[in-house]
């Protein structure tokens, strides 16, 4: 199994355990992952409501290099993934706009065809790797643990390609497989703050809180996450949280994370400690 | 390509039209240019427009230029064959032409109600009414054939529609079989409590209904039975039905249930689908007290005896009509009917399609049809309104269009859940005294008396609330919410996003068509629409007809309906029936095809080409024969003879080539 | 070519599916290119080959072939042997210089409508995009050459006959 790898800016950054442990779970599971060449910025700044059409033009290059191979490319971050799908379906829908873009890309020798398939970590464990693989190679089950799966709204919305946009179940069948205990809940895809955080904080702290606070009171030791923008909103700004609501201290975990933990694979490999919330706590005291 | 075209100065006279339709077609194409070009057509004695020609003076006009310019042919340019061709053939009689001397030019639908661009339209129409006037120089006089009609009628569906429409036939006089899938008749309407906006008992008015079924001479109501195959064509249609077994011989049974009481089975277990799975049943059941037929049936699925052969049987022995018959098998019946109404209903929208409503996952979410047997005083629960959990519900919510006007399911609005919604409002209120809230997009009531019982219900107390619920979970925020359903839902009125706690919450779930609707039209041949409900033959002239004549539908497989509309719709079905039953004969389009015998060289390509094997081989000749009664004229085998031996009237290889070189002449 | 090339497209649409679909188009007051001429057949399997051939001899830029969907035919399986038919004749075609969507069989049912309108829009698209298929000018070209060739082909066989007899 081959794909290609669309890091974006968050793996590289912020979201740095889960550009680890993501290589590391894929490793570990014979997956062989080739970073895409010579990539750049996925578009999904606000450079989309600034220019329209070069954003897409910025997307449409990473799509165009992405073709060249055969392979499907994996885009771990929930924005990414999201953006890059958009730009097939923009471009697919609007032959006006994908004239534009094309003839933009082959001014820097890119050839754009829209057969690239951009695929989320989520959809290939579960659909290309399998549930049965993946249990094979779980040496340390996580059994006693409770997480809460959850989503963020990017991987299911609009595109609901491999799960479902209302209850989405990937990940709980990944939690499972790692053998720890699947919280029932329903804010699974409730806003996590988004960029309110930044610009609207009273509105998008609040946002962060409910989610927090409902995992808590379920009985959550930590919240699972497949987007780098809800692990730093949620892990982030639990300070704040605190001075302004209560303090919840809920650690918040990528799902690559929780994968790699139950396979054996070493909290330093996967990045355990560079979440702000440790959860060192919650993984012993299970 | 041969060059047959009738010698210029020998050619037919041909009368030509074109019909304003008001603007329909002036609008677009210009009727003046159109005619002035077809009077220059070689063979055109008369050309003229009119506002509308299918009016009585326009009709007139054409039946007068036939016998004053003593044309031999018509053409006329309007709107299409399927609605106006009888219409123009008629008037060729009436002048005292041959009205198969006629062709039809659509340059409505196909030319003046789909272009934009003025000059390409009239380019257009002129093209086809130079393809017409080169056609019909080629067709013949014909007749056409004229078949009985079989008195019987066969009913499929024995909900209200079904109903209705076999005892209007029957009080007419004829010979109805009645065929309904389930055990009993009654349909959806068997369900009910209640039915809205008079609040009058369901079962007070359709139960004496069933009865008159089950009773009148002239029906055979036969019952778990289903249509397996449908042959012939109008008038002279050749039904097998398939009766499935009950393990129960229908005749014996008295429907005293006393076999139920001493079934192996101490308590009903099993899942009870005429009750929504809301109460249990035993293997040997009926559906309902007053079920009709009112005879017990035995499921296979859970019955011990016809699972493993090694049960008890109490219930046989304890049947002193010795009515249980364990080794019973489907049986096939074979009956000959003139026409068919079908009315097979519709089915409730799946709510666990929409995920965001919790259906399946939170208890206390119910269906509407569940809500109905809850609130029905012979009911799972004889009419309390109580919890799976049995706690009582002190809040209620109704939301209205789950499965209807909703891009992701079903676009249509199901017509009837507004008003049923209402109505099980205040069944809810009556039977629990909760609070209840309705959640709606708009409260549709367009029917007699429905804005008034919605004023009722405003008046009643019960909440009105505007706005398509976003969601329901169980996320409770403040300690009241606690255990409780959450709705949260915009309130457009209000202009802000509520949440409002309930304890029962009931979906009132659209109308669907059935899940096997296409099967079913394709075995009886006929159309859906592009949202699966049986297709009428015109939405506003022709709402019970069908594509295939002699075959009527009527209720809800046509499209959602409440029970008043389909009441009168299985009339009309039935009026249509018995229109052509007592017309005693059918007159047959003569587009059936036939060998010309001296130019057939005998090789047996056509033969197993007809589906309906109307072409034999006369041996002795070595020739191949069509049978004219059997041929149904799609014209397969002479697209297919080899040496141009086979000719289908009115669409002759002559009349097609013509019509090919007309169209491309210029 | 200054002005825009208008392909003219012949039709044969079966009686119960894709002429009532088209009926449908229009009540729908859907707009549709104005290239297309519908000839009514009671069934997509009368429609012989020779019917095809007839039309682009005749001049037609494309043919389009409209039945029900395969399982809906009214007469229970002339669209199959449409399909059979127009398979064949879709590799003669090829042979003869007709390819690339010139002709088309579509299967459109009573309800839709929408689709009438795509293919015929799709279709006056892609045969504009191919030209003139002009095939009554061409025979008329192929006449003529043939006429040349047998004149040159009669004034060296007189030339060889002198050369003979000399």
């Amino acid at each position: 199994m081959k794909y290609q790898y669309f890091p974006g800016c968050s793996l590289k950054g912020t979201g740095r355990a889960y550009e680890e442990s993501f290589l590391a779970v894929f490793k570990a599971l014979g997956v062989e992952i080739s970073e895409l060449e010579d990539w750049n910025c996925c578009g999904a700044t606000a450079y989309m409501s600034v220019d329209e059409t070069k954003s897409y033009a910025l997307a449409g290059r990473n799509l165009a290099i992405a073709e060249r191979a055969a392979e499907d490319v994996i885009a771990p971050c929930s924005a990414c993934y999201l953006v890059l799908n958009k730009t097939m379906q923009g471009l697919k829908d609007h032959p006006e706009l994908k004239r534009k873009v094309t003839s933009a890309l082959k001014a820097g020798e890119l050839d754009y065809k829209g057969t690239a398939k951009v695929r989320h970590p989520l959809d290939v464990l579960v659909n290309d790797v399998g549930l049965e693989e993946i249990k094979k190679r779980v040496k340390n089950p996580l059994t006693g643990l409770k997480l809460a799966p959850y989503y963020g709204c990017q991987v299911v919305r609009p595109f609901a390609t491999f799960d479902d946009q209302h209850n989405p179940v990937t990940m709980d069948k990944l939690i499972a497989t790692a053998g720890a205990e699947c919280v029932t809940w329903p804010l699974k895809t409730r806003c996590c703050g988004g960029s309110l955080t930044g610009t609207v904080p009273e509105a998008g702290l609040r946002l962060a809180y409910i989610i927090l606070k409902e995992a808590k009171k379920r009985g959550a030791q930590a919240i699972v996450t497949p987007c780098p923008l809800c692990q730093f909103n949620l892990d982030g700004y639990q300070d704040q949280i605190a001075r302004k609501y209560e303090r919840i201290d809920m650690p918040v975990l990528y799902f690559t994370q929780v994968i790699g933990l139950a396979m054996g694979l070493s909290a330093k490999e996967l990045g355990i400690k560079r979440g702000i919330i440790s959860a060192e706590a919650a993984l012993a005291g299970r | 390509m041969t060059e047959n075209k009738p010698k210029q100065e020998n050619l037919p006279r041909v009368g030509f039209y074109i019909c304003h339709c008001g603007t329909n077609i002036a609008g677009v194409i210009d009727p003046a240019e159109v005619q002035k070009y077809a009077a220059g057509l070689p063979g055109v004695a008369v050309s003229r427009d009119y506002k509308y020609m299918c009016s009585d003076p326009g009709q007139e006009m054409i039946a007068e230029d036939i016998r004053k310019h003593k044309l031999e042919r018509l053409v006329v340019a309007a709107c299409s064959p399927l609605l106006h061709e009888e219409t123009f053939r008629k008037a060729a009689a009436k002048g005292g032409l041959n009205p198969f001397y006629f062709q039809m030019v659509n340059i409505r639908e196909h030319a003046s109600w789909v272009h934009t661009d003025k000059k390409a339209a009239t380019e257009k129409a002129k093209d086809l009414v130079r393809a017409a006037i080169t056609r019909v120089r080629y067709h013949q006089a014909l007749d056409k054939k004229r078949v009985p009609v079989d008195p019987n009628v066969l009913v499929v569906g024995g909900g209200i529609a079904g109903i209705h429409a076999a005892l209007t036939l029957a009080n007419a006089g004829k010979k109805v079989t009645l065929v309904e899938r389930e055990a009993t008749i009654g349909g959806h309407m068997a369900l009910f409590d209640k039915t809205f906006p008079t609040l009058d008992c369901a079962a007070c008015i359709l139960t004496p209904k069933m009865s008159a079924v089950k009773a009148h001479p002239n029906i055979t109501l036969w019952t778990y039975s289903e249509v397996e195959k449908v042959e012939g064509y109008v008038g002279n249609y050749k039904v097998m039905v398939k009766r499935k077994p009950r393990y129960v011989i229908e005749d014996l049974c008295v429907g005293c249930m006393e076999c139920i009481d001493a079934c192996v089975f101490k308590e009903p277990k099993f899942h009870d689908k005429f009750n929504q799975g809301l109460g249990k049943r035993k293997p040997v059941y009926i559906d309902f007290p007053q079920a009709t037929p009112k005879v017990v049936l035995v499921d296979p699925e859970t019955c011990i005896q016809l699972k493993t052969g090694k049960c008890k049987k109490t219930c046989a022995d304890v049947c002193d009509r010795k009515a249980f018959d364990f080794e019973q098998k489907a049986e096939m019946k074979e009956i000959q009917v003139g026409a068919i109404v079908l009315a097979t209903g519709f089915k409730a929208h799946d709510a666990k399609r929409d995920p965001q409503y919790g259906y399946g996952k939170y208890p206390g979410v119910y269906t509407a049809l569940e809500i109905e047997r809850l609130v029905n005083a012979s009911g799972p629960t004889s009419g309390e309104v109580v919890l799976r959990d049995g706690r009582h519900p002190k809040e209620v919510g109704i939301v209205h269009c789950v499965g209807s006007r909703d891009a992701k399911t079903n676009k249509w609005c199901s017509r009837v859940c507004c008003m049923y919604s209402l109505k099980l409002a205040h069944l809810i209120k009556e039977h629990s005294g909760a609070e209840v809230y309705n959640f709606y997009i708009d409260m549709r009531a367009p029917g007699k008396a429905y804005e008034e019982f919605y004023d009722k219900l405003l008046s009643e107390g019960v909440h009105f609330i505007r706005g398509r619920v976003a969601e329901v979970n169980d996320w409770a925020m403040t300690p009241e919410e606690e255990g409780r359903l959450i709705v949260r839902v915009e309130d457009t009125l209000a202009g802000f996003v509520r949440r409002i706690p309930v304890d029962m919450l009931v979906l009132s779930t659209g109308l669907e068509p059935q899940a096997d609707a296409q099967e079913v039209r394709r075995r009886f041949n006929i159309g859906c629409g592009t949202e699966g409900f049986f297709q009428e033959r015109h939405p506003k002239l022709a709402p019970v007809n069908t594509f295939t004549d002699g075959i009527y539908i009527a209720g809800a497989c046509q499209a959602p309906r409440d029970i008043p509309d389909t009441v009168a719709q299985a009339g009309a079905a039935a009026a249509e029936a018995l229109a052509l039953i007592d017309a005693g004969f059918v007159e047959l389009e003569p587009n059936t095809s036939h060998v010309i015998e001296e130019e057939c060289c005998g090789c047996k390509s056509c033969l197993p080409l007809c589906p309906y094997s109307a072409i034999t081989f006369e041996e002795v000749k070595k020739k191949a024969v069509i049978n004219e009664v059997l041929c149904k004229g799609c014209g397969v085998c002479a697209a297919a003879c080899p040496s141009g031996s086979i000719r289908q009237n009115l669409f002759e290889d002559d009349e097609i080539f013509s019509e090919i070189q007309g169209v491309l002449a210029k | 070519m200054t002005e825009k090339f208008e392909p003219k497209i012949v039709a044969f649409f079966c009686n119960w599916c894709t002429y009532t679909a088209a009926d449908l188009a229009g009540v729908s007051r859907l707009k549709y290119a104005p290239n297309v001429r519908v000839i009514r057949v009671m069934c997509s399997g009368r429609v012989d080959p020779q019917f095809v051939l007839e039309a682009f001899a005749r001049g037609a830029d494309g043919v389009l072939l409209g039945g029900c969907h395969p399982g809906d035919c009214h007469y229970a399986e002339g669209n199959y042997k449409t399909l059979r038919r127009m398979r064949m004749l879709e590799r003669m075609l090829k042979d003869m210089g007709i390819y690339d969507g010139r002709f088309r069989l579509e299967w459109i049912s009573g309800a839709e409508g929408d689709k009438v309108r795509t293919v015929i829009n799709d279709m006056t698209e892609k045969v504009r995009k191919l030209g003139p298929l002009d095939l009554p000018g061409k025979f008329k070209e192929w006449d003529k050459e043939i006429e040349e060739l047998e004149a040159q082909v009669s004034k060296s066989a007189a030339k060889e006959e002198t050369v003979h007899a000399r």
